[in-house]
């Protein structure tokens, strides 16, 4: 039981999660599981009351039952309480305090990775407010290799997003060329297939690959299919650079998904052999988002977005090149408008940091949500300033495949301006060498390299 | 002496007709153009007016009605577009007064029919009486007792499992309106469930998607739901179990059909 007594009204908070859950900012999804706090006051009750508790409550009382979770055991069997020395002492609310101050920088944070719990990040964000989560995470850098430098300071990356509704091949490489053109692609350039067809992503594998050897792009590509569908195309030799997975904060909604933590270790063995990055082995791409748990009904009563922490604490343990947070892709009843869409991005790119991870996020929204490509450009500047590593380049923001919008090429190239970010710095050369880019890194307003013409004589 | 070979910019052009991805787009500096900006703003308005817009219920069953077919109203419980966006529960769910209706209707039916708006009213004024008249016209020849037409308001796909329930139907196909894309704000679904009740999780349905004419044709839907339904009563099932073999109609016969409409 968990109490607060303000201005002579008490509030009762009978266990941890419903603590946690009362605590969250208000979003849909919360309401929906009809485990929000019913009244503002209540909210700040509880988050008054969780402020007092001490961080190793975390540590006592499992959120989802440790017996019958695989993802409860690997977070609290993989917690290093060396690490966890410096703060253990704090409660969740010094916590905040301890996180701001100006003694702790970039090193005092990845000291204690490992000792925080994805839980205790959850709450310490319930405490935040928007600034807060912007300031604490542009402390903390995470940076991942596998062909290019990804999350170094003062660079964003973007992932070349060149969908199409029928995995057409000269449609995917029609949008994957406008995409390099643009300076864009040295995340990733990743396709999202149509179909989950071994020969269709077979086919879109060599067709990516063939592309990044013809222009020797400094970059990886990936078909962003089942696990089990890319671990019978590594089994078939397909050119795989990177296993992508969904992901979700329990077990049962990882069943939903159909994986476990069993899969995915395998999957991430077998592309470790494939022995593809040349300056590095990342080779996981994990993509998450608050609401997946409940819309499986796999939420056990918990808030969505100590879930969606839950899921990064199973990212952490693969080593992955990329993490992405899709923010506003499931859709208004977990996320109503641009203003929760807006707080959990940054909710969610906080905890990742903070616990270590390579965070990128779609900024995205869908027409049935209360957003517009305004509250797009709000978010993707206010991540660019907290140090995202990456984020969507989708053509025109408009994705024809899956129906939604997210942030444009255009968009990456305004924000990497705006703030003086560039490039991964391999792939940066790179555009320099091919002449997209001049002196000042600046991208050309009419540039077609030569080196585009193998290409282009596949129109 | 003129040199007539393609040259990189032309063969851009080529590669620009390859997608309907919004590639190649001018730029104005790391922004957009203003012609390309207000284009896209136009899709998405066209989108969210898609989104916003209610069935004209009244219109449709008096559409289904003069071509001769039975249809009746229900409503989910969700009471508003609102509460429809942030209430999945409720949209999946009858109202008790429609339940009552059902009930009433309640018998042996093969197949019962259900059209609802989803999120795309747009898409269901204009392409479920097509198909539905399609896959009719295919039935006709078949013994099977089809229920009386089922037009829901404010439905989710899994509104059918209540209705097919209620109404004692082997098996129930609901048109509905998509989730509006920007280049697609009238796509209709249609999802098809065996031995309908309330429960039913989406890998027990088969899902034929995007059905308008620049995506899947009132012909081929027709034909892959007629299919799909011979299979599902030939195997009892419908789900992740039952693939969609069916082959798109060769374009001669295509064009038959279509020239009926």
């Amino acid at each position: 039981m968990y109490a607060t007594t303000i201005r002579g009204t008490s509030y009762r908070f009978p266990d941890l999660k419903t603590l946690m859950a009362k605590a969250t900012p208000l979003r849909s999804g919360d309401c929906l599981a009809g485990i929000a706090a019913t009244s503002a006051a209540e909210r700040v009750a509880a988050q008054m009351a969780l402020a007092d508790l001490p961080l190793s409550v975390f540590l006592n009382e499992a959120l989802v039952p440790y017996e019958e979770d695989e993802v409860t055991r690997l977070i609290l069997d993989g917690h290093d309480r060396n690490a966890f020395g410096p703060i253990a002492s704090l409660t969740v609310g010094e916590f905040r305090d301890w996180l701001l101050s100006d003694a702790v920088d970039e090193d005092a944070l990845a000291a204690v990775t490992f000792g925080l719990t994805p839980e205790m990040v959850a709450a310490v964000s319930k405490l935040c407010r928007n600034q807060d989560l912007i300031l604490i995470a542009a402390k903390r850098r995470v940076v991942t290799k596998f062909r290019d430098t990804l999350g170094l300071r003062g660079r964003l990356s973007s992932r070349i997003q060149p969908n199409h509704p029928t995995d057409d091949a000269r449609g995917v490489l029609a949008s994957a060329i406008d995409g390099l053109l643009l300076g864009n692609g040295d995340a990733v350039i990743g396709v999202n297939p149509a179909s989950d067809s071994p020969e269709q992503c077979y086919e879109l594998l060599s067709l990516l690959d063939e592309l990044r050897e013809t222009l020797s792009i400094p970059t990886q590509s990936c078909v962003l299919a089942h696990v089990t569908t890319t671990l019978q195309l590594i089994e078939r030799r397909a050119p795989v650079d990177l296993v992508f997975q969904s992901i979700a904060g329990t077990q049962a909604a990882n069943t939903s998904f159909g994986i476990d933590l069993a899969v995915l270790r395998e999957s991430r063995e077998a592309a470790l052999a494939l022995r593809r990055g040349t300056i590095g082995d990342n080779v996981m791409y994990f993509e998450t988002g608050q609401g997946s748990a409940l819309s499986a009904n796999a939420h056990w009563n918990c808030d969505q977005q100590t879930l969606e922490a839950r899921a990064y604490g199973v990212a952490r343990m693969f080593d992955p090149l990329l993490v992405n947070t899709v923010v506003g892709f499931i859709g208004p009843e977990y996320l109503f408008d641009g203003k929760q869409i807006t707080r959990a991005a940054l909710e969610d790119h906080f905890c990742g940091k903070l616990l270590g991870l390579p965070m990128g996020c779609d900024v995205c929204y869908t027409n049935h949500a209360e957003a517009d490509q305004n509250d797009m450009d709000d978010l993707l500047t206010l991540l660019a300033v907290a140090g995202v590593n990456y984020v969507m380049g989708v053509p025109g923001a408009d994705d024809i495949m899956l129906n939604y919008q997210s942030t444009s090429y255009h968009d990456v190239l305004a924000v990497r301006r705006m703030l003086n970010l560039a490039p991964a710095p391999e792939f940066a050369q790179w555009l320099a060498d091919v002449g997209l880019t001049d002196a000042r890194g600046e991208l050309q307003p009419l540039a077609l390299p030569a080196s585009f013409a193998p290409l282009l004589e596949r129109a | 002496m003129a040199d007539d070979r393609p040259t990189l910019l032309d063969k851009m052009a080529i590669l620009r007709s390859a997608t309907p991805a919004r590639i190649f787009l001018p730029r104005a500096g790391a922004a957009l153009t203003t012609r390309a900006t207000l284009d896209f703003q136009l899709a998405h308005a066209e989108a969210r007016d898609a989104v916003e817009e209610r069935l004209d219920a009244d219109l449709l069953f008096n559409e289904l009605t003069s071509r001769g077919l039975t249809a009746i109203r229900v409503k989910s419980a969700a009471r508003d577009r609102r509460s429809f966006l942030l209430r999945p529960d409720l949209g999946r769910k009858l109202d008790d007064d429609s339940r009552e209706h059902l009930k009433a209707l309640a018998g042996d039916y093969d197949l019962a029919f259900v059209i609802a708006e989803g999120l795309s009213a747009r898409a269901i004024a204009r392409h479920a009486i097509p198909v539905l008249e399609k896959a009719q016209q295919s039935l006709g020849q078949t013994s099977l007792k089809i229920a009386p037409i089922v037009l829901a308001e404010q439905g989710r796909v899994a509104l059918g499992d209540d209705i097919g329930e209620t109404l004692g139907a082997r098996l129930v196909a609901v048109f509905i309106g998509e989730r509006p894309g920007l280049s697609s704000p009238d796509s209709m679904g249609v999802y098809l469930t065996f031995a309908p009740r309330v429960g039913r999780t989406d890998a027990e349905r088969n899902c034929l998607s995007n059905i308008r004419p620049q995506g899947l044709s009132y012909a081929d839907a027709a034909h892959k739901l007629i299919y799909l339904c011979n299979e599902a009563r030939r195997r009892q099932l419908t789900g992740v179990d039952l693939k969609d073999e069916a082959s798109t109609l060769p374009s001669g016969e295509r064009r038959a059909i279509d020239a009926k409409s």
